[in-house]
């Protein structure tokens, strides 16, 4: 019988992504927390992508059925140009999840990127978190307002800006993480089998930080769904004419003394998913790490 | 400890110049010519061109950086493209309002925040403990223009104990502003106190199992005098350096509540210029806040010295 080669054990042979979901399965069964928040997130984001089937139009103006209160029609009754507040919030829903979605996928991706190679590399990760640390000095709200002022309006300027200032976070984790896990016995035997380079990093680095990365990408998405409002709300978010919670809120400002309402229902959704999303955050980050959960997690 | 403060001073040096240079490229690297930028959407081509000649834009972009840098140096960020005004006078005509919402955004954040966070950590997994950290949670999940409509609507609107908007200033009486700066102060210090209710917490969680705490409680110390005096001296490195950090999340929440409280300070100093895209004032606010922000972490590891005897020596 030949000799196995060590390095493709049985257990490595197999369908990874279908380990992954068995792994995913298990850790969600034994969290029954972490399973409850994210299924209420996955509600929420069936309830935006399903929005065009179960609202109605979010855009139908009528001059002459403007800010009525709740009816049969109208649910929420309507805003200042007569438009069905129900429809709007509901709309409304897609464009938070997309940015939040979007910028913790891409602060990540681009993060564990800059992150592994400033973990790695010597000099080249001195001149990495130099820049980084600049980075993180300008204050995030005010570089993603000008950085969406700079570019064309649109949810691609609102996401990109948003994105950039998160960044320089994700670098910071994940190059704690790479240190951390350079120290570990298992990196040593895999680098005294031959196992280097991108191999290195994808099998055996990566795997092992996904936990607190994770972690950090939910309070990425949570911060910047907050963001694409701020930037929405001050006018330079997303155009007006697509429905956001942070736009209608805007909206809102010059019928806030006689319909206090209309500010109400998205300042409540926004908060409502951006706590969903924070308890997730934390619920996942004492479920990988118990021992910090009893001690009080931060 | 003369080490450590030139230590620290050399290090804000290219920190500064690294920020600096990104806040230049940020107008110079965007999409379009940045003549056209600045100018605005109204200007004729003869404006253009002459801006084009006052910043040296036909120049290479090194030198253009060394230019507008130099003159960042002497505190001349250039001029309004809007109203021709020089942005350090429009920065600094607006200061007051700002500093004062700052300032009194943090005292209340550590009149809050600290003993919450402390008595947190005491009663840890108590229902105090749960209430702080609900509150933490809810603190980071409420936008701030949420929680400033909420409060004007309950105290301004319904109770009428304070003015929905407006702002007046410290030569009318220091009084009057206290009480036009309370709500918006009390709306960013409810967010800024989520996050240093929880650091003070882990802070003093993580003290409170040293060894010289059991040495403390040997010796006969009441609970109160430990806390007051031991742990929360002990806690102040971290405490301190996240109330840093956090003015940069201060800053961004000082332009939203600046805008909704109609606040004639930077915020909406920031909010006015990004909607007339007026790109000097933007690119001077940026600097400012930046160079602001470097300056207090700068203040806040030297105050290390202060709290950890280590670092002196």
């Amino acid at each position: 019988m030949a000799v196995t080669d060590i390095r493709q054990s049985p257990a490595r042979r197999a369908n990874p992504a279908w380990d992954m979901g068995v792994q995913a399965l298990r850790f969600l069964k034994s969290h029954p927390e972490v399973t409850v928040t994210l299924g209420l997130i996955l509600v929420m984001a069936s309830i935006g992508l399903l929005a065009p089937w179960i609202a109605g139009d979010p855009a139908a103006i009528d001059p002459a059925d403007r800010l009525r209160p709740p009816s049969a029609e109208h649910s929420l009754g309507t805003d200042h140009l007569g438009r069905d507040v129900a429809a709007r919030l509901v709309h409304g829903t897609r464009n938070s999840m997309a940015v939040g979605f979007a910028v913790a996928t891409i602060a990540s991706l681009v993060g564990i990127a800059i992150g592994v190679y400033a973990g790695f590399s010597r000099i080249g990760g001195a001149v990495v978190m130099r820049l980084n640390d600049a980075m993180m000095s300008i204050p995030a709200v005010l570089l993603a307002i000008a950085l969406a002022s700079l570019m064309a309006q649109g949810l691609t300027a609102v996401i990109v800006a948003i994105t950039i200032p998160e960044i320089p976070r994700m670098v910071r984790v994940v190059r704690a993480l790479v240190l951390g896990v350079r120290a570990q016995p298992y990196l040593s035997a895999a680098v005294s089998i031959g196992t280097r380079g991108l191999p290195l990093v994808l099998r055996h680095v990566i795997p092992n930080m996904m936990g607190p990365v994770l972690v950090q990408a939910t309070y990425a998405c949570a911060s910047a769904i907050i963001a694409a409002a701020v930037l929405s709300f001050l006018g330079v978010g997303t155009s007006p004419e697509i429905p956001s919670w942070g736009g209608m809120m805007a909206d809102a400002r010059s019928q806030f003394r006689l319909h206090p309402t209309l500010m109400l229902y998205p300042g409540l959704a926004l908060s409502a998913l951006v706590l969903l999303v924070n308890i997730l955050g934390d619920r996942l980050s004492d479920a990988i790490d118990p021992r910090k959960a009893r001690k009080g997690a931060l | 400890m003369l080490y450590y403060v030139f230590g620290r001073l050399a290090a804000a040096i290219p920190t500064l110049l690294i920020v600096s240079v990104f806040i230049f490229a940020l107008v110079h690297l965007a999409p379009g010519d940045p003549a056209v930028l600045i100018a605005g959407d109204n200007a004729n081509p003869e404006q253009v061109a002459q801006i084009r000649e006052r910043l040296h834009l036909d120049r290479a972009l090194p030198v253009q950086f060394g230019i507008w840098f130099g003159h960042a140096m002497q505190f001349d960020l250039g001029a309004s493209v809007y109203s021709g005004k020089p942005v350090t006078e429009l920065i600094a005509q607006r200061i007051e309002p700002t500093f004062l919402l700052a300032g009194y955004t943090i005292l209340l954040t550590v009149v809050i925040a600290v003993p919450l966070g402390t008595i947190a950590a005491w009663k840890a997994n108590g229902w105090i403990d749960r209430l702080v950290m609900a509150f933490s949670v809810a603190g980071f999940s409420v936008p701030v223009f949420a929680t400033s409509y909420l409060l004007i609507y309950v105290f301004a609107v319904e109770l009428r104990w304070f003015p929905v908007q407006g702002y007046k200033p410290l030569a009318n009486g220091p009084w009057h502003t206290l009480v036009s700066l309370t709500l918006p102060s009390v709306a960013l210090a409810l967010v800024f106190s989520a996050l240093i209710a929880r650091v003070t917490r882990a802070a003093v969680l993580e003290v409170l199992q040293e060894n010289f705490i059991r040495t403390l409680r040997a010796k006969g110390l009441g609970t109160a005098r430990i806390l007051i005096v031991h742990v929360l001296k002990a806690a102040g490195v971290p405490i301190v350096t996240v109330i840093g950090i956090g003015i940069a999340a201060l800053i961004g929440g000082v332009v939203v509540t600046e805008s909704v409280f109609n606040i004639p300070g930077i915020g909406r100093l920031t909010v006015d210029a990004i909607v007339r895209r007026d790109y000097p004032v933007v690119q001077g606010i940026i600097l400012f806040f930046s160079v602001l922000l470097i300056l207090i972490n700068l203040v806040v590891d030297l105050s290390y010295a202060l709290f950890d005897p280590r670092v002196r020596g």
